[in-house]
């Protein structure tokens, strides 16, 4: 049963199912509104999914390695406030390595309480979601941060400027999405994150360090997210401190969206492009139709739901589940 | 009493015994540190407390319930605030002022109802599908609070209603309204999961599905039962907070999942199902709020509220994984 | 016996999964008040019949039987309903649950209000555990229990229906020697009851030991039935495999290097104290004990995975600290571990991955794995051990038990270690491939690598072992040449009877 579902047109869309959906939208918003498909909306689209999306891409590095990361969100607030108190404080030269090694060095804590001390990832990152939106909030006193000159910083070039007429978010999504493509499925360390998220007892037996390949993971989040929160402190010079809250969850609904399975070993990078797209061109095409921002919501749940359903409907060769 | 029994009574003790340390900790270093006057243990102050607790707090006497059931339900929040929305907004229609005070009741069932049903499209798409309640209510999550974004848009919803206010804000026994809707639904849950069979079948399901399934139990009802109540109880906890505020946010209740979620671990129930109790989850919601109240009283900012919290959640799964270790004999894996 | 009804009764049960006939017509008949073994390799349909006799599988054709009654089951509670009980080689139970609340699972019962009624609950519960004469009351938490304790409370939760048959898979197999004793006299007041038992299990000794008749199954057929008191083992071991096992005594035929591995007074907490024993290259050194005895917890500790808390490691005459796994391999040290699927290989990942995990780092173009140092790498392994899978890409979780098992082999070989542990070589193996990784570790001993083989089976230690140390309860009790061992040596040796003090190093 389950083998006849893998053959013929059937067996494609259940394979391919998130990309076929994904085609599917993009001519439906296309014949909807021709205006949909211009070269700025896309762009723009993207632009705007970039900081989900490179945060997307870290979490897909732990989501394959067997853990989640609800911490991406406040950390990515965390970045934000700091590269902009620092930016005004050391200048951006300075600025911006600070703030790298600050949040990687949460991400470095994170990796070595789930990764060395093994312990369950879902709670440590809910109690690090929490600890690090405290640590903002200390940090910036619970005030608003703002860049004293925003006309005359070139800081703003990552949010805000272009390379060759395309914007530099776009660029830096893009470039980190093709480097961590290549981490992870080109190099050793790549394979060693689809064996521990695989069977991390079996890797371990294998001579794996899965401690050291966890906190990587983390590591690579940390770094995602810090990218991130330049973009955006680049893009407003300016924020609060609740600039990331609820990000976490939508960036795992974008790399769930790609295929990641939940319990490890499986995704990948461009998978995850293509969920964070998804997510990206839905909204943009739902308020083209003339609907609110909001409408993406409920349109974003039925998405989730039914590509996971009819992913575990095609494993298992029957949509309904067995459960009594 | 062998070990393992004894290490049982020290985790469902434990939560009460942090909370008599944060007791002394907070009245002793408000001696010297704090900025009012009044002891910390005044008994006004600990009476706020336990209602500043109920709206999180029912929530998690939920989350209790679902967690031991092998599940988790990240879309209360939103939950919450629909049902709120729904509770204010409906005291505004026009056949509801020609009712009186009748209309309140009336507006309490449709906001219990619209959490109700919420839960049920939950743990009917858990039941049904088979997709696991995390990924389900994560989507769900995102759903529900566009829902509530549709219903007024982006503007708060507002309405008081006078008679409900002073009902919110009464004293019974000295206990607040709030109050005695966190103690009274914290009984009737506690005595559904140790009394009845649906309670037991639900540890049943948590701590060995396959067994249960093989002994006959329905997996599914009982899902689908859980996830109606934790949605019945999302709503309580609007009708009980939105009864005295009367106005809402469509931003409201975001983040409490995580509250919740926060209360119930400390509380000592497993992530992985099938271990925890009702009671230890009130132990969690009140050790919470009283962290937020204590590091107040000491004159602590409170932004390092969140912090302090983070770190002793994280804290207590260490010690819970240190008990739990079986010393140098351990497989290194 | 004869003349009564029989309580259980299969009639020509055929069960077909895409390209398998599974069940061909097996017939099966169990008697009130007998305990019937049924055998079989793995693979042979025991499990399969079993799902179909307990509702989980709709047979294609035939019929059951109970007391002569024509029945369907649809389900295991029908079953249960109907009188037919398993014990399950798995235990199934909520460890949180007390053991009342275990043994009425799914029926406890109900008063108003659907409440629990906790005194017929437990009145009926220490009713019931009165009968078997157990040290535990019904409040007990489950998870508190030793593994024979929930075992009984397994057998407990069988006798809330008044059983027809019960089934035993596997009862033993994480049992102490006394409390199989226990086990059995709970099966012998069965017997006197009416009920008909059904005993699966591997384990001649208790086969001969304990059951009237023994059904065997091959191939998804049923192959005969034999009166236990007529038969031997060896006609049973016939019926099982179709021809006879060889199950002859290894002959060294090479010569043996010098001393690879020497491990002197080693202990590790309540584990295993004590241990010391060599293994020179080109020799199979044979680990023989009842699980549980402390074989595989020195594997893992050679294997870097335990600290030893006391005594030495020597590599080729100097004494190391081995600290982790990667650190195991660096030194030449490999182990094919007891659980193939849990901690032996990644079912989600295709073969050529899985082999060459524990290398990826060196096969490196650049930044990048080369994918063809890695074919390569596969190809030649699945030469050398006649791996028979479609290609590399297949997943490794679609390969059969021996196939599997050779990639794990394969895996370490292409590391060309200096020492391999071999934890269960065969365990869940079908018979045709069970030889050929026999013949592939005498094959190895040959080629110069030092061997050490764990096994639960005594014909494999036997068959392939130069030297075997046999293990009770932590301890080495006796390590015997391959001339100079005989089966009644051994098993008194692993049972712990040749006395506490009789080590002989």
């Amino acid at each position: 049963m389950a083998e006849l579902t893998k053959k013929g047109i059937g067996g494609f869309i259940a394979r391919h199912g998130i990309l076929v959906a994904f085609v599917l939208f993009m001519v439906g918003f296309a014949l909807a509104n021709p205006r949909f498909i211009a070269i700025e909306n896309i762009s723009g689209v993207i632009r705007s999914s970039a900081i989900i999306g490179v945060m997307a891409l870290g979490v897909t590095f732990v989501v394959i390695g067997g853990n989640l990361d609800l911490s991406v969100g406040s950390m990515m607030s965390f970045s934000t406030i700091v590269v902009l108190d620092l930016h005004d404080k050391l200048g951006p030269t300075l600025a911006i390595p600070a703030m790298f090694a600050m949040t990687l060095a949460l991400g470095a804590f994170i990796g070595f309480l789930v990764g060395y001390l093994k312990l369950n990832s879902l709670i440590v990152t809910l109690g690090m979601l929490s600890a690090i939106h405290g640590l903002t909030l200390t940090y910036s006193g619970g005030k608003n941060m703002d860049i004293d000159d925003k006309q005359g910083t070139w800081f703003s070039i990552f949010g805000q400027g272009n390379v060759a007429g395309i914007p530099v978010p776009i660029l830096m999504f893009a470039l980190l999405a093709v480097v961590l493509t290549l981490l992870l499925s080109k190099t050793p360390f790549g394979r060693k994150v689809y064996a521990v998220g695989g069977n991390g007892t079996a890797a371990t037996f294998s001579g794996i360090p899965r401690a050291r390949v966890v906190f990587m993971t983390y590591m690579i989040s940390a770094f995602c997210v810090a990218t991130a929160g330049l973009i955006q402190a680049s893009r407003s010079l300016g924020s609060q401190n609740t600039v990331g809250q609820g990000l976490e969850l939508e960036v795992l609904a974008a790399v769930i969206l790609g295929g990641a399975s939940l319990l490890g070993g499986s995704g990948t990078v461009f998978k995850t492009v293509i969920g964070v797209l998804i997510l990206g061109f839905i909204q943009n095409g739902l308020l083209l139709m003339g609907l609110a921002f909001y409408a993406q919501y409920v349109v974003t749940w039925v998405i989730i739901i039914l590509a996971v359903w009819l992913d575990i409907a095609a494993k298992r060769g029957r949509l309904w589940s067995p459960i009594a | 009493m062998n070990s393992e029994t004894r290490g049982n009574l020290i985790k469902q003790g434990a939560i009460w015994a942090f909370i008599v340390v944060e007791l002394l900790f907070f009245s002793i270093a408000g001696e010297y540190l704090s900025v009012s006057d009044k002891a910390f243990m005044d008994f006004d102050n600990m009476l706020l407390l336990l209602k500043q607790s109920a709206p999180i707090g029912i929530i998690a006497l939920g989350m209790t319930i679902i967690m031991i059931n092998g599940n988790i339900d990240l879309s209360v929040g939103a939950t919450f605030a629909l049902s709120a929305i729904v509770l204010l907004d409906s005291m505004t229609w026009p056949f509801m002022a020609g009712l009186g005070d009748w209309a309140i009741p009336l507006a309490w069932g449709l906001a219990l109802l619209t959490g109700v049903v919420l839960g049920a499209i939950n743990g009917l798409i858990v039941w049904k599908t088979g997709v696991d309640a995390f990924i389900v209510t994560l989507g769900s999550m995102l759903g529900y609070r566009g829902l509530v974004f549709m219903y007024n848009g982006e503007q708060p919803t507002s309405h008081l209603n006078w008679t409900l206010v002073d009902f919110a804000e009464a004293q019974f026994l000295g206990l607040h309204t709030a109050t005695w809707f966190l103690l009274v639904a914290a009984l009737l849950l506690w005595l559904l999961m140790t009394k009845t069979i649906h309670g037991r079948n639900a540890y049943a399901i948590g701590n060995n599905r396959e067994a249960a399934v093989n002994a006959g139990i329905r997996v599914g009802p009982h899902f689908l039962w859980n996830f109606m109540l934790i949605g019945f109880l999302a709503s309580l906890s609007a009708v009980v907070f939105y009864s005295e505020s009367g106005s809402v946010n469509p931003n409201d209740g975001m983040l409490y999942e995580l509250w919740a979620i926060t209360a119930v671990v400390l509380g000592g129930t497993k992530l992985t199902g099938g271990y925890g109790s009702i009671v230890s989850t009130l132990g969690g919601v009140i050790a919470i709020q009283l962290l937020r109240k204590g590091l107040g009283h000491i004159g602590a900012d409170t932004e390092t509220v969140n912090l302090v919290i983070g770190l002793i959640l994280i804290a207590v799964l260490f010690l819970d994984r240190q008990l739990n270790r079986k010393g140098k004999e351990e497989l290194k894996i | 016996m004869t003349d009564q009804t029989p309580a259980l009764r299969l009639e020509g049960i055929v069960k077909t999964f895409p390209g398998v006939r599974a069940l061909d017509g097996v017939s099966f008949t169990v008697m009130p008040g007998e305990v019937h073994a049924l055998m079989g390799e793995n693979g042979a349909g025991k499990s399969t019949l079993m799902k179909v006799l307990g509702g989980i599988y709709d047979p294609d054709e035939g019929q059951i039987f109970i007391a002569e009654q024509p029945a369907v089951m649809t389900s295991p509670i029908e079953a249960k309903a109907k009188g037919v009980v398993f014990i399950h080689q798995e235990l199934s139970l909520a460890d949180e649950l007390s053991v009342a609340e275990n043994i009425f699972l799914g029926e406890l019962p109900r008063k108003s209000l659907g409440r629990v009624d906790w005194g017929k609950l437990y009145a009926d519960t220490d009713a019931i555990l009165k009968t078997l004469n157990v040290g535990f009351n019904a409040k007990t938490r489950v998870g508190d229990l030793s593994i024979a304790n929930q075992q009984m409370v397994e057998i407990a939760r069988a006798l809330t229906v008044d059983p027809r048959a019960v089934i035993f898979d596997e009862p033993t197999a994480s049992l102490t020697d006394a409390e199989k004793v226990v086990l059995f006299e709970v099966i012998s007041d069965l017997q006197s009851r009416g009920v008909g038992v059904i005993y699966i299990s591997h384990r001649m000794e208790e086969i001969f030991k304990i059951t009237d008749r023994i059904s065997v199954l091959r191939d998804g057929q049923y192959r005969g039935t034999l009166n236990t008191a007529e038969t031997n083992e060896e006609e049973v071991t016939q019926l099982m495999i179709g021809r006879k096992l060889d199950l002859s005594r290894n002959e060294a035929t090479h010569e043996m290097g010098e001393v690879a591995l020497e491990v002197r007074n080693l202990s590790c907490g309540d584990l295993f104290h004590d241990v010391s024993f060599t293994v020179r290259r080109g020799e199979v050194l044979g680990f023989y004990g009842l699980v549980g005895a402390g074989r595989t917890e020195i594997a893992e500790t050679l294997f870097g995975l335990r600290d030893p808390s006391a005594g030495q490691i020597l590599l080729d005459g100097e004494e190391v600290r081995i600290t982790s796994p990667q650190d195991a391999i660096r030194r030449g040290i490999s182990l094919v571990p007891e659980d193939r699927k849990g901690q032996g290989l990644i079912l989600g990942m295709n073969c050529r991955d899985n082999m060459t995990l524990p290398q990826v780092d060196d096969m490196t173009a650049g930044p990048f794995v080369s994918d063809g140092a890695e074919v390569a790498i596969f190809d030649q392994y699945r030469d050398k051990l006649d791996i028979r899978t479609p290609g590399w890409r297949q997943l490794v979780g679609n390969l059969s038990g021996g196939n599997q098992q050779k990639i794990v082999i394969g895996k370490w070989l292409s590391m060309h270690p200096e020492v391999l542990i071999v934890d269960e070589p065969t365990r869940g193996i079908d018979v045709g491939s069970k030889s050929e990784i026999h013949n592939l570790i005498r094959d190895l001993a040959s080629q110069g690598y030092a061997v050490i083989v764990i096994s639960s089976e005594m014909p494999e230690v036997l068959h392939v072992s130069d030297r075997i140390v046999a293990m009770f309860s932590g301890r080495v009790m006796r390590e015997f040449t391959a001339e100079e061992v005989t089966e009644d040596s051994l098993i008194q040796a692993i049972s712990g009877l040749t006395g506490s003090g009789a080590q002989v190093a």
